[in-house]
């Protein structure tokens, strides 16, 4: 595992952007769909890199959604640029379909996930589309944390033979790994090792966790800290692992507890190995308008919910 | 089939019989689809799968091969009828309709049958992937045209006209859509439903090409699709009138048999009306 000190932040949809221009040169295949928000989904780079292989549909993602699925039928390495909620929900039945039924390589990547939206509020905040997309067959789900990690997530889903979900986020993520990190579709990343709690995080989230395991050591609290950045396929033997050594499992996600990464892991540890498990993230709420930190705050996702959730899991160890 | 070496009128009436039998005796073997739509389409599919078309059917994956959406995928078993016919696959498949394991799927699934070029049913998708199509086909600098079958219920859904719009904005001439316009949707005509009319001043506004013809007139649907062809300044849309259940004059134009098998004795008084 390869981390580096924070040092500087980008939100993880311009690391997509960027990495989108360098496939592009790297691949003539890559075409990339967008519905008019490219300066927020960032794909106004390639726009300008490589216009023959840009369409702008407009506000209209179903049609964007079942094009891509054309694009990819003849060949093509489609990219489908948008919100989460309307990649997620607006063109669902679309994916599901069209895509995600002929198992067709197009990579839906999603920006504004979760509460990363903060002010824009309900509208934009999407929460449940980690449980939407987990759900349909064939999906690969993915939502690396920071900038690096995105760039190698970006890289793989093109060499995914399907489709790939790829959430992405609003704001400003620190930067937490180095290029080289070793980012592999289906491997969680171990950021620490411990014995006593198990944190499993996703996305923004990977950033309260590691605050949150950091305060849990100074009471002499040991967090086994993993990186889940693919919600689908799951990465088991690296939770059970964990779960079978800790004890106690807390999960963290900027998404509704229901459907998303604390219900895969609840299901996959309810299989497999029985283990008390707290789900942090929104308490099967919507949301509000507001600055990000106060959303956590409100709806029991900061660091310090962690802290309390780990030490209330860890006391129904048997 | 490549264009050119294509049959005459006659031989493409004789064809299109052929494939409403083989449609009527795969549903009923199968217990169940959609006979109406299927009757409805057959002579458009024809004219496009045994004259227009340019197509490899012993190479199905030929890059240069014109394209076929389906997007009406109920109509399916006269594809796959037509998709035998040419020898994609065992005509003996045809019996195999909807059963487990067959490689003929209740809606078409580009993955299991040999010749198909999407995975469609739900409604309101395939003009959208055959627009997809037809820009890459344009990127790549290749010479073929996508052709993509609509019902025309099916023009209720909004995201047909998202991609009726896209099509205007890139003039994509090398797509054609074909309107299997029978009228008749699953609850009732489409006046009873949802009002369709004026059609060809609504494709019209949105900037395409819109030619409306009677879509069992085996030259007036061959005259049409070259109109289609030698259009270059954007997409073309044909609007075949056609009856529901056409060829059989007890499904002709009756609601009740958009989705329903006919059973044995039904099956053989088809048969009679559509002769030897």
């Amino acid at each position: 595992m390869t981390t580096a000190a924070p040092k500087r932040e980008l939100p993880t949809r311009h690391a997509y952007g960027e990495t989108l221009v360098e496939l592009g040169r790297e691949d003539d295949r890559i075409v990339v769909l967008e519905a008019d928000i490219s300066k927020s989904t960032q794909t106004y780079r390639f726009a300008e890199a490589f216009p023959d292989r840009f369409f702008n549909v407009g506000v209209a993602e179903q049609n964007m959604m079942c094009m891509a699925a054309g694009a990819a039928i003849c060949g093509r390495i489609p990219f489908v640029s948008t919100y989460a909620v309307f990649g997620s929900m607006r063109a669902c039945e679309q994916m599901r379909t069209s895509v995600a039924y002929p198992k067709l390589n197009v990579n839906i990547a999603v920006s504004h996930a979760g509460l990363t939206a903060y002010d824009d509020g309900v509208t934009h905040q999407a929460v449940e589309d980690l449980g939407i997309v987990r759900s349909i067959p064939n999906m690969t789900v993915l939502q690396p944390c920071d900038a690096p990690s995105t760039r190698k997530a970006v890289r793989a889903a093109v060499e995914i033979d399907g489709p790939v979900y790829l959430r992405l986020t609003r704001i400003a993520m620190p930067i937490l790994y180095d290029d080289n990190v070793d980012f592999q579709i289906g491997k969680a990343i171990r950021l620490r090792t411990g014995g006593d709690v198990t944190i499993v995080a996703v996305g923004d989230m990977v950033f309260q966790a590691r605050e949150a395991a950091e305060r849990l050591a100074a009471q002499g609290i040991e967090v086994d800290l993993l990186d889940m950045h693919t919600i689908k396929p799951l990465d088991v033997d690296a939770l059970l692992d964990s779960a079978t050594k800790t004890g106690a499992v807390v999960t963290a996600e900027d998404h509704n507890v229901l459907g998303g990464l604390g219900s895969a892991v609840a299901e996959a540890l309810g299989e497999h190995c029985p283990t008390p498990l707290l789900r942090v993230g929104l308490q099967d709420t919507f949301a509000q308008s507001g600055s990000y930190g106060d959303l956590l705050r409100h709806y029991g996702m900061d660091a310090s919910h962690l802290v309390e959730a780990a030490q209330r899991v860890m006391r129904r160890k048997q | 089939m490549a264009r050119g070496q294509a049959h005459d009128v006659d031989s493409l009436r004789e064809i299109a019989r052929q494939l409403r039998i083989d449609s009527l005796r795969m549903i009923h073997l199968a217990g169940g689809g959609h006979p109406g739509g299927s009757l409805s389409a057959a002579d458009l599919v024809t004219a496009l799968y045994f004259h227009e078309m340019n197509l490899r059917s012993e190479e199905p994956d030929w890059p240069d091969r014109d394209r076929f959406v389906l997007s009406k995928g109920h109509g399916c078993p006269v594809l796959y009828a037509a998709l035998a016919r040419l020898g994609y696959f065992d005509p003996q498949h045809l019996d195999t309709l909807r059963k487990f394991g067959t490689i003929l799927q209740g809606h078409p699934d580009m993955n299991k049958t040999p010749g198909l070029d999407a995975t469609t049913g739900s409604l309101g998708q395939g003009l959208s992937v055959g627009l997809g199509m037809a820009l890459i086909g344009r990127l790549d600098r290749r010479a073929y045209r996508v052709f993509v079958m609509l019902g025309c219920g099916e023009l209720d859904e909004g995201q047909v006209w998202e991609a009726a719009m896209c099509a205007a904005k890139y003039r994509v001439a090398n797509l054609t859509a074909v309107i299997d316009y029978n009228q008749l949707q699953l609850d009732g005509t489409n006046d009873e439903i949802m009002p369709l009319e004026p059609l060809e001043d609504k494709w019209r506004s949105f900037n395409w090409n819109a030619l409306r013809i009677d879509g069992h007139d085996m030259p007036a649907i061959l005259d049409a699709l070259r109109a289609a062809r030698e259009h270059e300044q954007g997409p073309t849309v044909i609007i075949a009138k056609t009856i529901k259940g056409k060829g059989v004059s007890f499904m002709e134009d009756q609601l009740d048999w958009h989705g329903v098998a006919p059973n044995a004795e039904q099956l053989e008084a088809a048969l009679v009306e559509l002769g030897p």
